[in-house]
């Protein structure tokens, strides 16, 4: 086994992989706790038809299938940055040779994501440079060979570093953009072949006419739009691949950072408080909201005191006093975590919690009124007949009968929740500073907005990114709730008739 | 006089859905005079309503549309009418009652405001006279003090009331034609009765047309001049009443008539039409009806009948073709249904006492203000005693809002009685708590009226009939426990595949055996059927009662049958019991009590039903008012509101229980003091 592995990858990549450290953050493990839920959940809903079915209209949508698609590259990218190691340190004081030596790890904590873009997080310039610059932005002054001394813009140590002459940029840049651009489709093609491929031998269908059916877009669900849609990010991918390296493309910020490689590490924290917040919120929410309408009475009652007494307690400064709170503990005891990755995480970790303790009301309440409706239906006063104890009739014939409203609060809240942590973390109270967020790029760049000439690419590199997951999550919310809702679910079969 | 005012010729409406277009309503051709009613009698699904909506162009588009034929109102084809003039014809010329007059009226404007809207736009009447336009439409549908209810909201109206109103909207444009779509089916049979004779008479004085849509026999017999009989979006057989009644044509018709139940049939099974209305999203090549029909032979399952007309009607049948009812093999003629007859059952079985039930109350409380505090109480069932004999079915018979289904569910311990004992086989239900309470549940079960609302969704047949078992603990294995639902399905008459499928996909009389399978599941002794078949098509409520008395026969339950339907009772029950207003006024066994009525609230619920024969307009016996709120009962006697013979001692107290012959008992001054 080993050897085969060896062979494939080579002897020393295969030690590399065996000297890291894997690092289990909190929030990984709820991540692939999410995960594992979700497969099981896929699984499951996959054999039953009357789950299946709001599904496959959900996707039959083409916006949806198009909003999918973004959203599932955002996804990738969340996950691969979820795996994290540490480094071995090289060991100082060279080879002893069959002495076995205690290996020490680096603090830094790295992720899957990290190494795929090595080179963008390692060129670090001295401080501020323009999208493409192969100068920096900043006037510094410069001796020349001769030993005069000018006050000039330097060039930068890795932006456009391969060029010679600076203004070969303008012709360099188009150049590679469109080798990536062909090499982006070529890739796609590639993989749409493929896929059509797949399509065909699932129908059992000749190769040709599965072809005519998607180009035509007469397949049941879009695959046209699917492949398109995937044109584009394959295009988008290859072209980051040929420029990322040797040019800066969304620019650098104030400690000369990459901004591309800032932007792709904030989609882990974006993902993890759209999806961790409502897995704290939902058991609250379900729980006390069910029972609630299902038993009346005095739990209804006590039910009903705390979500409003929530309720009416401002979010924010609710938010504010825990993160500060919490932000005193982590600083008092420094040795309950060995890196700063683990304290930033504990912090993005409580910051999740709560955001769901302040915003399970709405759902509790919307689950109230839907289990006091159903509680009076016969299949629940059957069920009663037979004396199924209570907590079985909430888990069997409520649960299911109310999962249409979770599963359509969750989906609408998850943008809400990603924009919520650009606004908490530009107040200061959001995830940790050291923490790649959208929110403190956007905190960062606020005040070199008004700095002359202004600095705007971190800003719009945040703007963009967020805007892209945000509308995505949205239009796919739109289609699962046409789906689900039950009032809206026959005008929107009658509509896609 | 007889002068055609509206034709229609050949009207095809074609619904498109997710899985393909379908026609609604294929070829269908009537005529209607002047001042005449005509009647489309059809079960449910069969294109009646889609009917009445082509003609007024009231279709859901872009689902429904028209794809051929005409409407002529006065020789006008309305079909092509651009919509600004069928915006007049709307209203004026043709207006149309709805079954449900709750969703029919905006919530949030008065209803003397709702009516002006038509006068105002259809009279081009404004301000005073109006106004007065208005009360006197309220008085010409009998609304008593049309002043003060001119400025009421719907929700201050009663159900009754509501369709009066709704009635009275219809006639503010003076229409020439009204459309009543089910006018009467969410109404209770005394209201019913009310709303029928007010529509007759107002037809007679206005001389109006009136297209009545109905699934109901008795309100064709009273209220039609001709018939047309609706199948599968198709006419299957027009005639006048006179006729239609003394000898249906078509072999659906027929059948129709035969599995009306009654107390004559009640020693036999009824004859029941197998299956069910197809599913009109398939290809018709053949007689629409011939897979449930007895009498058909090999031409019927290969080409579609012809319409032979005759005289005034006509009928869509291959025995009426002379040519191929030549051809049908003598055989099929002999094919009599096999009936099982039941032997005749005099006396109820006497297997002793299963049921007592002893003064039994059940009060809700109003409560009001910030804490809650309790103001009065709703007394819903107010000191009721009933006896069930083992394998005896007792019917509860009132309408609603009386109590009986609140009743049902105390018997259940669904709703907590607020006083009473409720003895089942020695032990008293309303003392058990908890366990003790949860082992008995196994003795008795309940069946649910509507039953779209009374299966999970979510579960899978074979699940929903487990449950019983599994939480009761009665069937451990769960090997033996598949094969106790194999057994169930087959006992209600389900093919044992329907196990592994979701509700959704049976029709509501399949559903209503499914739901009988998961009462039995339990092996009950005790089964409350709260209106087990009022939501169900005639053909189709036949076939659940024949399976109700089967299962009776085989198995010795008892029922307790919770109905407003009269005729189903007789054909069902041992006893009857009357229900008004929280408590029982009348008792007695079957023969007794409906054919010799003592109460009047029970004489006057049976001249309320409508008969079911060719001359079908009798004496009604006309209760006034509505069922009075049972939150603030009349004092005395509850009845003595509405009652014709009502005495002075009626106000002052509520009367006791007299004994009449043969067990009949009745609380009604009129036997008491004598």
């Amino acid at each position: 086994m080993t050897t085969v592995l060896e062979e494939i990858v080579g002897p020393d990549t295969l030690a590399y992989w065996r000297g890291l450290k894997p690092v289990l953050l909190w929030t990984d493990v709820l991540v692939f706790l999410l995960v594992g839920v979700l497969v099981i959940c896929i699984w499951y809903a996959r054999r039953r038809e009357h789950l299946r079915a709001p599904w496959r209209q959900v996707f039959a949508r083409p916006l949806a299938m198009a909003a999918a698609v973004v959203m599932s590259c955002f996804v990738v990218v969340g996950l691969l940055d979820s795996v994290h190691f540490r480094e071995p340190l090289q060991p100082q004081g060279g080879q002893d040779g069959g002495q076995q030596q205690e290996v020490f790890h680096a603090v830094e904590v790295l992720s899957l994501l990290d190494l795929l873009l090595r080179p963008l997080k390692e060129q670090v310039e001295k401080t501020y440079s323009a999208p493409f610059a192969t100068h920096l932005y900043a006037k510094e002054t410069l001796e020349l060979p001769d030993g005069t001394r000018v006050r000039d813009y330097p060039r930068l140590v890795y932006g456009g570093a391969h060029l010679e002459d600076p203004s070969e940029r303008t012709a360099d840049v188009l150049q590679r953009s469109l080798a990536g651009l062909a090499t982006g489709l070529g890739w796609w093609l590639l993989f749409a072949l493929l896929w059509v491929a797949l399509l065909a031998y699932r129908h059992h269908r000749p190769f040709g006419s599965q072809l005519r059916q998607v180009l035509a877009g007469r397949t049941v669900l879009p695959w046209r739009v699917m492949l398109g849609v995937l044109a584009l990010v394959f295009m988008a991918v290859a072209w980051a691949v040929e420029l990322a390296p040797l040019y800066h493309i969304f620019g650098t910020d104030k400690v000369g950072q990459d901004v591309f490689y800032q932007t792709l590490k904030s989609v882990r924290t974006a993902l993890v408080i759209g999806t961790l917040t409502t897995l704290v919120m939902l058991p609250f929410a379900v729980l006390l909201g069910l029972m609630a309408g299902y038993f009346r009475g005095w739990v209804d009652d006590v039910i009903q005191y705390l979500y409003t007494t929530l309720n009416s307690i401002p979010g924010v400064l609710l938010i504010a006093s825990a993160v500060l709170m919490l932000q005193v503990y982590i600083d008092t005891h420094p040795e309950m975590f060995e890196t700063a990755a683990e304290r930033a995480d504990m912090r993005l970790l409580f910051l999740c919690i709560i955001l769901g303790v302040t915003s399970w009301t709405t759902l509790c309440r919307l689950l109230r009124g839907e289990a006091l409706k159903l509680h009076g239906v016969d299949y629940v006063q059957a069920a009663v007949a037979f004396g199924v104890p209570h907590f079985r009739i909430l888990s069997r014939h409520l649960l299911p009968n109310v999962m249409h409203i979770v599963l359509i609060t969750v989906v609408l809240d998850f943008s809400g929740l990603v924009l919520a942590e650009a606004i908490l973390s530009y107040v200061g109270v959001g995830v940790d500073p050291s923490m790649h967020s959208w929110g403190n790029m956007i905190n960062g760049a606020r005040l070199e907005m008004a700095r002359e000439p202004m600095v705007w690419w971190s800003l719009l590199a945040a703007f963009v990114f967020m805007f892209l997951l945000v509308l995505a999550a949205n239009l796919l919310a739109d289609a699962v709730r046409d789906a689900f809702d039950p009032r809206t679910r026959d005008a929107a079969a009658g509509r896609e008739s | 006089m007889a002068e055609t005012l509206l034709s229609v010729r050949h009207l095809c409406t074609r619904f498109e859905t997710e899985r393909g277009g379908f026609l609604a309503v294929d070829d269908v051709s009537f005529d209607i005079q002047r001042g005449e009613t005509f009647a489309l009698l059809g079960e449910s699904g069969c294109g009646k309503s889609v009917t009445s909506l082509s003609i007024m162009r009231l279709l859901p588009e872009p689902a429904g549309r028209i794809v051929g034929g005409q409407v002529l109102l006065d020789g006008v084809d309305l079909l092509g009418l651009p919509e600004l003039a069928m915006r007049r014809v709307r209203g004026n010329r043709i207006a149309m009652i709805f079954q449900e007059p709750m969703t029919s009226l905006n919530p949030v404007l008065s209803v003397g405001d709702q009516i002006a809207e038509v006068v105002i736009l259809h009279r081009r009447l404004r301000g005073r006279a109006a106004r007065s336009a208005v009360l006197e439409l309220l008085e010409a549908v009998g609304i008593p003090d049309p002043e003060r209810r001119y400025g009421e909201f719907p929700h201050q109206l009663s159900g009754g009331m509501k369709q009066r109103v709704m009635i009275a909207m219809a006639l503010a444009g003076e229409p020439d034609l009204l459309i009543a779509d089910e006018p009467t089916t969410a109404l209770d049979v005394t209201i019913q009765a009310q709303v029928l004779d007010l529509l007759a008479e107002l037809q007679r004085w206005r001389d109006m047309a009136m297209l009545l849509i109905t699934h109901d026999l008795g309100v064709v017999a009273g209220m039609a001049d001709r018939v047309a009989v609706m199948y599968a979006g198709q006419i299957v057989e027009q005639a006048p009443r006179r006729s239609f009644f003394a000898e249906p044509r078509h072999p659906y018709s027929r059948k129709l008539f035969q599995s009306l139940p009654d107390m004559h049939k009640r020693d036999r099974p009824l004859t029941v039409i197998p299956g069910t209305v197809p599913a009109l999203d398939r290809p018709f090549r053949a007689c629409r009806f011939a897979e449930r029909c007895e009498l058909a032979w090999q031409d019927c399952r290969e080409q579609a009948p012809q319409w032979h007309a005759e005289g005034d009607g006509g009928v869509r049948c291959h025995l009426y073709d002379r040519l191929l009812s030549s051809r049908r093999p003598l055989h099929a003629a002999a094919a009599q249904p096999v009936t099982s007859e039941y032997t005749q059952r005099e006396a109820p079985p006497a297997g002793g006492r299963l049921l007592e039930v002893e003064e039994l109350k059940v009060h809700f409380p109003i409560q009001k203000g910030l804490f809650k505090r309790t103001v009065g109480h709703v007394h819903a069932v107010d000191g009721v005693s009933l006896r069930i004999d083992k394998g005896a079915t007792v019917a509860l018979v009132g309408e609603s809002g009386c109590g009986k289904t609140t009743f049902g569910k105390a018997i259940l311990q669904l709703i907590r009685p607020t006083a009473g004992r409720v003895v089942l086989e020695g032990t008293d239900l309303t003392r058990l708590r908890g366990e003790a309470l949860r082992r008995r549940r196994s003795d008795f079960q309940i069946i649910f009226q509507d039953p779209f609302s009374s299966m999970n969704p979510r579960m899978r047949v074979e699940e929903i009939i487990q449950e019983g078992m599994v939480t009761l603990g009665l069937e451990r294995d769960p090997q033996r426990r598949a094969q106790r639902v194999a057994e169930l399905l087959q006992q209600v008459g389900l093919p044992v595949e329907a196990r592994a499928r979701y509700p959704h996909e049976f029709s509501g009389g399949q559903r209503q055996r499914i739901c009988i399978a998961r009462a039995l599941a339990v092996r009950p002794k005790l089964l409350v059927c709260d209106e087990p078949t009022s939501a169900l098509d005639i053909s189709v409520q036949a076939q659940i009662l024949n399976l109700l008395k089967d299962l009776q026969r085989e198995l010795g339950l008892s029922y307790l049958f919770i109905t407003h339907n009269l005729s189903v009772v007789g054909y069902l029950a041992d006893q009857v019991a009357v229900m008004y207003l929280g408590r029982i006024v009348e008792h007695g066994r079957v023969a007794e009590v409906l054919n010799r009525p003592a109460h009047p609230y029970t004489e006057a619920l049976l001249s309320a039903v409508p008969a079911v024969d060719a001359d079908g307009r009798r004496e009604v016996i006309r209760l006034e008012g509505d069922l009075p709120s049972p939150a603030a009962p009349p004092a005395g006697c509850h009845f003595h509101t509405r009652c014709p013979r009502a005495m002075p001692v009626c106000r002052e107290r509520y009367p006791p229980v007299t004994e009449l012959a043969g067990g009949h008992r009745v609380r009604c001054f009129l036997y008491g003091e004598g």
